[in-house]
């Protein structure tokens, strides 16, 4: 039943799969690290996979789609910078908030631009890495890939070490902690959550456009089906170490393929079960190891100078 | 609210400053006590601070309808003619306000309570299925009143039941219910479809989808006088107006306050907090569930696969604007019923999806947290409902207090 087929479609349909939450959780971690919980993430994630859609439909290339997206995720999160970073507003009221206009608008410049031609794009190009590619069942299932999912992982890697190596990244991690204390030390709070709540923009939106050019091939509205959330849910269980958002997505991503490949052969099992698996998984998570689940003390919580 | 009179109101900017602008404790008080104009004009202040958000928000939306080539003018008066100044188009949004008024009073009971129940669209929707599968196979046996009155129990107790699990991990693990409830909704919205398509499917040749029998217009819930307006509406008024005087008057709303207020101090009160907890969860999900079946035996009639109305979210920005009062959630929820079913009409007309509503929602949403951090800002009070969304977010955060 496995055959070698069979399990080469299973490891590449549990990458692709996984990558707009690997993009978008990456975000959101570093966002969260900085005490900024972006629950808008799921509408940062439309907005890009309508903007990474049109941009790949009228330039012909993945990577302007790709480009868009991630501005246009950008350009979403500087609501959240201003309303929530400099004005300490609510940030989930916000959030929700984001996540609602963002599928309403997008729906609308749908239905206004798409609605009776319905266009697609074509196949994106893939990046074989020589020799590794060769391999047998890995080879195609990890090494055939468009070039954004080897510059993620890469980002994942050096994000680990920027988080824990580099002054910027200390400054991330304290003013999650102790926003007094780098404001104190000179460092502005508010220009280092804004860059974390920026980065999650810029990450939710690559995520978005990753599922409409790569993984769909053409933008539906509400197209993002609650992947946000379970991005926000593996942000806050990876505890602020980027490389475990990378396993829990792909745990994510090999969970739906393997649904998937057991329809392919024959054993019956409904699309909802299916859909409805990675959140089980994520309550099942919670239940499991949300106890031990590190948050940043100052997460959600707006910074006002001079107030305790 | 009620205002300690000595408190600056928060529509005068002339008293910005000068005034005590400390926080008031976020329990509600019963209304009263201070009498005369000095009342009316509070009043006054509380409905422009309400309402402000909501005009903002259609002002906004009107900039856009604008942007995409559209007329706004004409699109608000389509809204207001079909929804309120047409006979049909009246009882129509009157219909829409029943399930809203019980998500509204499902909401109120939890957020009063500091429980941030987000998972109303998945307790909504298994309600809808277990109504439009069950409801069918008793009618041929039982009275159609005890059908009925079965069916709409059930209906809560699925919604109910669709919160025991988020109530448990929060109650006994402390785990953040804002979350968990999201995961719920969507397993929730699956395992619907799953019934829709499973157990309770009916074969039709007629038909182009998978759904569950159709309930004869005669064995719905009975309507009002010669109207198309069904009982439903009253249920959801009784069901809003029991839960504003349950929670302002009784106490067992005021132990729901304190617990909302602060769970360290509910904690030292001697109230069982993970009880109190898993009793809002249930009554929380029996409103919203209880919503789901008036909807289906009211208007639906039979639930066909793949539909959400997702109302949950919607609800959210119209108990926070009406500060969890039941009195005021009718008001709003009446208007935000002009606008989804006059929305929709007018929708249609410009060629438009329904989904504008949706933006709609989110600029109020954001005015609204606007509005009230400017009143906030200029001395005044605020919305004490936003300040405690605030402090109850984070995974671990029991015993921290509201304020």
């Amino acid at each position: 039943m496995l055959s070698e087929q069979l399990l080469t479609a299973l490891i590449f349909g549990g990458l692709a799969a996984g990558m707009p939450l690997v993009l978008a959780g990456l975000g959101e971690l570093v966002s969260q690290r900085a005490g900024v919980l972006n629950i808008g993430v799921e509408g940062m994630m439309i907005m890009g996979a309508y903007g990474g859609f049109v941009a790949t439909l009228a330039t012909g290339s993945a990577g302007m789609g790709f480009l868009a997206g991630g501005l246009m995720g950008a350009a979403v999160s500087l609501i959240m910078v201003v309303l929530c970073v400099r004005m300490g507003l609510d940030q989930i009221v916000v959030g929700i908030a984001i996540t609602l206009g963002a599928e309403g608008l997008t729906s609308l410049l749908h239905a206004v631009q798409f609605s009776d031609t319905y266009p697609r794009i074509g196949r994106t190009i893939v990046l074989s890495i020589p020799w590794l590619s060769d391999l047998p069942v890995v080879g195609r299932a990890l090494f055939g890939h468009h070039p954004i999912v080897y510059l993620t992982l890469l980002a994942a890697i050096f994000g680990t070490w920027a988080l824990q190596r580099t002054r910027t990244g200390l400054a991330i991690r304290a003013v999650g902690e102790r926003p007094e204390a780098v404001d104190a030390a000179g460092v502005s709070v508010v220009s280092t959550r804004t860059l974390a709540a920026m980065t999650a923009g810029v990450g939710g939106g690559l995520g978005g456009a990753f599922l409409a050019i790569v993984n769909a091939g053409n933008f539906i509205p509400f197209m993002t089906g609650g992947r946000g959330f379970i991005a926000i849910v593996l942000a806050m269980l990876a505890r602020g170490r980027p490389l475990w958002v990378v396993v829990g997505a792909f745990l994510y991503g090999l969970s739906v393929s393997l649904a998937t490949a057991l329809q392919l052969v024959g054993v019956p099992i409904r699309t909802e079960v299916v859909f409805s698996i990675p959140f089980a998984l994520v309550l099942i998570m919670l239940v499991l190891f949300g106890r031990n689940a590190y948050l940043p003390s100052a997460l959600a919580l707006p910074y006002h100078r001079g107030e305790r | 609210m009620s205002d300690s009179p000595d408190n600056p109101s928060a529509s005068e900017p002339d008293a910005g400053g000068s005034g005590p602008t400390q926080r008031t404790a976020t329990i509600d008080r019963p209304e009263g006590g201070s009498a005369g104009p000095s009342r009316v004009r509070q009043l006054l202040a509380t409905v422009t601070q309400s309402l402000t958000p909501m005009v903002l928000a259609v002002i906004a939306g009107g900039i856009l309808l604008a942007l995409m080539g559209r007329d706004p003018i004409e699109f608000y008066g389509t809204v207001v003619d079909r929804a309120i100044f047409s006979e049909s188009g009246r009882q129509e949004t009157i219909i829409r306000m029943a399930p809203l008024l019980l998500i509204a009073a499902g909401l109120i009971v939890a957020f009063r309570a500091n429980i941030w129940n987000l998972g109303m669209d998945g307790q909504f929707l298994l309600a809808v299925a277990f109504t439009a599968g069950v409801a069918p196979m008793l009618m041929p046996t039982l009275p159609r009143w005890l059908v009925l009155t079965l069916v709409l129990m059930l209906g809560g107790i699925i919604g109910a039941a669709w919160t025991v699990i988020p109530a448990l991990m929060k109650a006994y693990y402390g785990l953040n219910e804002i979350i968990t409830t999201l995961m719920m909704t969507f397993i929730g919205v699956n395992v619907a479809n799953v019934l829709v398509k499973g157990p309770f499917y009916e074969e039709d040749p007629g038909r182009a989808f998978p759904a569950t029998p159709v309930i004869e217009v005669a064995d719905r819930l009975p309507r009002l006088f010669d109207t198309s307006i069904h009982i439903g509406i009253l249920i959801g008024l009784i069901g809003i107006l029991v839960v504003h005087y349950l929670m302002t008057r009784t106490s067992i709303g005021l132990r729901l306050n304190i617990l909302g207020a602060s769970p360290r101090a509910a904690h030292h009160a001697g109230l069982g907090v993970a009880k109190l907890t898993l009793l809002t969860f249930l009554v929380s999900g029996f409103l919203i569930g209880l919503g789901g079946s008036v909807e289906l035996l009211g208007v639906q009639g039979y639930m066909r696969a793949d539909w959400d109305p997702a109302l949950g979210l919607l609800v959210v920005p119209l108990v926070f604007l009406a500060k969890m009062n039941g009195w005021a959630s009718i008001a709003f929820v009446a208007l935000f019923a002009v606008l989804a079913n006059g929305g929709e009409l007018a929708t249609r007309d410009a060629g438009l999806p329904n989904d504008f509503i949706l933006f709609i929602v989110a600029l109020i949403l954001i005015f609204m947290t606007v509005t009230d951090y400017l009143a906030v800002r200029r001395g005044g009070k605020g919305n004490p409902w936003i300040a405690r969304f605030l402090a109850s977010v984070g995974l671990r955060r029991e015993g921290r207090d509201a304020e």
